[in-house]
Order: C-alpha cells, then sequence, then structure tokens
C-alpha cells in the first residue's frame, strides 16, 4: 500500500511535518488538523537537525509479515525519538551502532522511502 | 443526594496458567466461584459487564450461567476491558439500579508478541516494514529515558521482577510459579534495551469475577465484604507518550495513570500514603517503577533506594503486585484489571494465603493502564 510517507520524495529529504498557527503544536507526518487544539494546521519542513530524546535496540527479528527483512538477513538495530528545535519529538530508526546510542546526542534526521531516519551529527 | 455504597461480595479467579481451556469456559467458572464466594444464585444478578480482547463476547455467557434475563453488556475498552467493565457495575449499584451486579474479564492469548497491523493505528505500511510495529520498543524507550532521568539502575529493574517471581511463587493461581533472582533476570538476553525477557510479562490467559452488592445486600450475606470506594477510568490528555507514536510533544509526558490514581484518590476521600497495599500495571519491569511515581506512592527517582531496600516486596512498607502481577500471571487483557482487585479483595479479608501482606492491611489501590493510553483505578477498604 502507498501511503503518506512513501510518496514523500527523493531518499535523504527533509521531513515533511505540519504546524499549528495557534499553539505552535509540530507534528509528524503532516495532519491538516492540530491535535491539541483542532484548528487547522499548516505543512511545515521540519528541521533536520536534533538530538536524542530516548532510544532503545531492537535484539530480536520482528515478526514477518510486516517486518521485511533485509537482504543481507537480521541485524539489531537501533530505534529513537530525535527531538527538533520546532518542539516536536520524531520516530526514527537510527543509522548508528548500538553502542555509540546516548541521549542528548546530536543527529541528522532524513525521510526516504520509509520511516525517518538519523544518523549521527558531530556538533 | 445520597448515593449508594458499593462492596465487593464475592471474587472468582481461575488459574491463570496455561491450559486447553477456551477463554469462555474459564470465564463460566470465574462467574460461578465468585457467586459461590458471595454465597448468592445467580438468579439473584441484576445486571452484568464484561469482556475480552481476543476470546468472545461476555454476553453469551448466559447459555452456561443461566437464562435469567439480567440486562449483560459487553465491554471492550482494550487494556481497561476489565476496569471498565468494572465502573459500570459500581454505575448500577450506585445509581439504585442495581442491588447485585457482575463485572467479568477473561481472555486467552496465543503463545508469543502481540502482533498488531499499522493501519489498525492510522500508521503508514512503512512502520511495519521497517520493524517500529513492536510495543516493547515503547516500553524500552519510556523507562530508557526515565532512568536517565531520574536515576534508576538495571539492577533495581531486576529486582523488580525477582520480587513478581517470589510473590507467583507464593500465589496457586500465578502463571510463573519458580524463583528467579535478579542476576538471572540481567542475563536473560536483551530483548529491547534495558529491558531483558525475564522483566517482561508474555501474553497468556485467565479469567476474574467479581460481584458488586449495596449494603443492604452485604448486611444479609455471611461473607466478609470490602468496600469499592471508588473506580475510575481516565483516557491520555495532550502531551502523553505513547505506544505507536510516530511523534511526540515536547517537555515531561503528562500521565494517564496520574490523572485516573488522582481523581480515584480524591472519590474515595484518601491519599497514597493511607494505602496498605498496591496493585500497578507491570508489564514489564520498568512500568512498576514509573508507575509508583505516577500514582504517587514515591517520588520520581525515590525507587532506586525503596525497592532494593524491599519496601514493595510482602512485608515491606508498601507491597506491590502481591499475587506476582503481570510477570507473574501473564497478561490476559481482558482479565488482568479485574485480577488486580481480586487480590486486593483477597488480601483485605486476609484470605490471601501464604502471601498474605502481615499487619491485617485495612486499604488496597489497584492501577491498570494500556494503549492507547487509557487506566483504571480503584481504592478498596475494608
Amino acid at each position: 500500500m502507498e501511503g503518506t510517507l512513501s510518496i514523500a520524495a527523493d531518499p535523504g529529504s527533509r521531513l515533511r511535518g505540519s504546524r499549528c498557527a495557534d499553539c505552535e503544536v509540530a507534528v509528524y507526518p503532516a495532519d491538516p488538523v492540530c491535535p491539541r487544539c483542532g484548528g487547522q494546521a499548516e505543512q511545515v519542513a521540519l528541521s533536520g537537525r536534533g538530538t536524542l530524546w530516548t532510544w532503545t535496540v531492537q535484539r530480536y527479528a520482528p515478526k514477518s509479515p510486516p517486518y521485511a527483512v533485509p537482504a543481507a538477513g537480521f541485524e539489531p538495530f537501533t530505534v529513537g525519538y530525535v527531538e527538533l528545535p520546532e518542539g516536536v519529538r520524531v520516530l526514527a530508526v537510527l543509522d548508528i551502532r548500538p553502542e555509540d546510542a546516548e541521549i542528548g546526542m546530536p543527529l541528522t534526521l532524513t525521510v526516504g522511502d520509509g520511516v525517518p531516519r538519523a544518523v549521527g551529527a558531530r556538533a | 443526594m445520597s448515593v449508594e455504597e458499593v462492596l465487593v461480595c464475592g471474587a472468582g479467579i481461575t488459574s491463570f496458567a496455561r491450559t486447553e481451556d477456551d477463554g469462555r469456559q474459564l470465564a463460566v467458572r470465574a462467574v460461578r466461584s465468585a457467586l459461590a464466594d458471595a454465597g448468592l444464585p445467580w438468579s439473584r444478578v441484576r445486571a452484568a459487564y464484561g469482556g475480552s480482547d481476543a476470546a468472545g463476547n461476555a454476553d453469551t455467557l448466559v447459555s452456561e450461567l443461566g437464562l435469567t434475563g439480567v440486562p449483560f453488556i459487553n465491554v471492550g475498552n482494550g487494556c481497561a476491558t476489565g476496569g471498565s467493565a468494572l465502573v459500570s457495575a459500581v454505575g448500577a449499584i450506585r445509581s439504585g439500579a442495581a442491588d447485585i451486579a457482575l463485572a467479568v474479564g477473561f481472555d486467552k492469548h496465543p503463545r508469543g508478541a502481540f502482533d498488531p497491523r499499522p493501519a489498525d493505528w492510522g500508521l503508514d505500511e512503512s512502520y511495519g516494514r521497517d520493524g517500529l510495529m513492536v510495543t516493547t520498543q515503547f516500553f524500552a524507550m519510556k523507562i530508557q529515558r526515565y532512568m536517565h532521568d531520574y536515576g534508576i539502575s538495571a539492577r533495581t529493574l531486576a529486582l523488580v521482577a525477582e520480587k513478581a517471581y517470589a510473590n507467583g511463587v507464593r500465589n496457586p493461581h500465578a502463571w510463573r510459579r519458580k524463583p528467579v533472582d535478579a542476576d538471572e533476570i540481567l542475563a536473560s538476553g536483551m530483548v529491547n534495551d534495558p529491558l531483558t525477557r525475564y522483566m517482561f510479562c508474555s501474553p497468556g490467559q485467565g479469567a476474574v469475577a467479581l460481584i458488586l452488592c449495596s449494603r443492604a445486600v452485604a448486611d444479609e450475606l455471611e461473607g466478609t465484604p470490602v468496600a469499592l470506594r471508588a473506580a475510575v477510568v481516565r483516557t491520555r490528555r495532550f502531551g502523553s507518550f505513547e505506544v505507536f507514536s510516530p511523534w511526540a510533544p515536547p517537555g515531561t509526558p503528562t500521565s494517564v495513570s496520574a490523572d485516573a490514581a488522582r481523581l480515584a484518590f480524591e472519590e474515595a476521600g484518601l491519599g497514597p500514603g493511607d494505602i496498605d497495599v498496591c496493585q500497578l500495571q507491570d508489564t514489564e519491569s520498568g512500568a512498576e517503577v514509573m508507575h509508583m511515581a505516577e500514582c504517587g506512592f514515591s517520588e520520581h527517582g525515590e525507587q532506586e533506594r525503596l525497592i532494593p531496600s524491599g519496601a514493595t516486596a510482602i512485608g515491606g512498607a508498601l507491597p506491590v503486585n502481591t499475587d506476582g502481577g503481570c510477570i507473574a500471571n501473564g497478561e490476559p487483557i481482558g482479565a488482568s484489571g479485574l485480577r488486580q482487585v481480586h487480590e486486593i479483595v483477597q488480601q483485605l479479608r486476609g484470605r490471601a494465603g501464604e502471601r498474605q501482606v502481615p499487619g491485617e492491611p485495612r486499604t488496597g489501590f489497584t492501577h491498570v493502564y494500556g494503549a492507547p493510553g487509557v487506566s483504571a483505578c480503584t481504592v478498596l477498604t475494608r
């Protein structure tokens, strides 16, 4: 199924979220309605730079389907919430080594064909 | 306006161990056991509420229980199914619509992790394809941040599970009845950092039934009734951090558990400091740690001192999950909330056997939490 994420432009592009003009709440993916006040929200391109709010490591292969096991086989991967300056924490797969994960670390967030992904960004 | 007092006069539970029985069979057994405990026939029940997440409709139980014409309302409220059935039964007694009411919760799930579909949660298919539709990731990420903010150690998480298994050993209807120590729990294999395999509960099976009644009915009965002083269900407010969220708002997350607990204490006219024994949702070890503070039983971070000191063990200052909780009993979604209330009822009646809290506890509290941000709390007194 073609979803709202998979029609989002080229791999490595900025995330397209939305923001409510009244209460400044930013969300991802974009939602025409503000989840707090129910007012109209406008689409915005979110910052690509943020910091890690929390994380974990997926140590076992999730149930497949829906999980698509990589061609090279399952390897544990890191996931986390990346906090952006717009005031939103975005769930992403972290393309970092699990042992490097640390709350507060700077990350660069992009989206391509799938969920948002982040890589380490030395500040 | 006078509000009718609500008492629990009968409590029934099945074993939570894996058997060949189906969920409805378990439910019938729990209801019969609760009626026998109360000393009441099914024909006296004037209102019934119940449900399961995956084991059928509660109202069909009338085929086995008896076709008395009783209004029987199905409740389907995810993890809050039992709590919602109980709140409904309380409403029936308080309003005077019924003098005896049943709340029943039951379930039976396949082995292995729950299997959510992205579309059911309003999420793009990519969240499933890329491996993010995994409930345990959420629990891990919530406690990971909490440990960072409040200085909770991995060993404290292990001690929570060690206590759960120790209490399960003393509970004849628990599923997990072997002791497991903290070192073994820490070494049981990482599932989602910082949570290891033995820190989690597993989907399981079981059924619980409670018979509620008015004061007038309780006075006719021979048993020891327990007063249900408050029963509250709440859904989340903006700002909470929940499972399967592609984004979360900034700041310290709001907590539906804190909201439900505060309202339950208000309704009961009691506070956390008045409680002698409690049951807190322990989907995994971290949940019990965080729910201690969210429900008002400790300051954030204080758990790092309280748990290793034995404060939450049977015999401690505030025993938590004396029946082994979800970790030792498994998680039959429809039954868990009422299992907690059953345990408090038995503790307050002094009928909890080998796991009885010493000193004749007089007050108890229960708390259930589940997706997508619902919580049910009760306060009970003897």
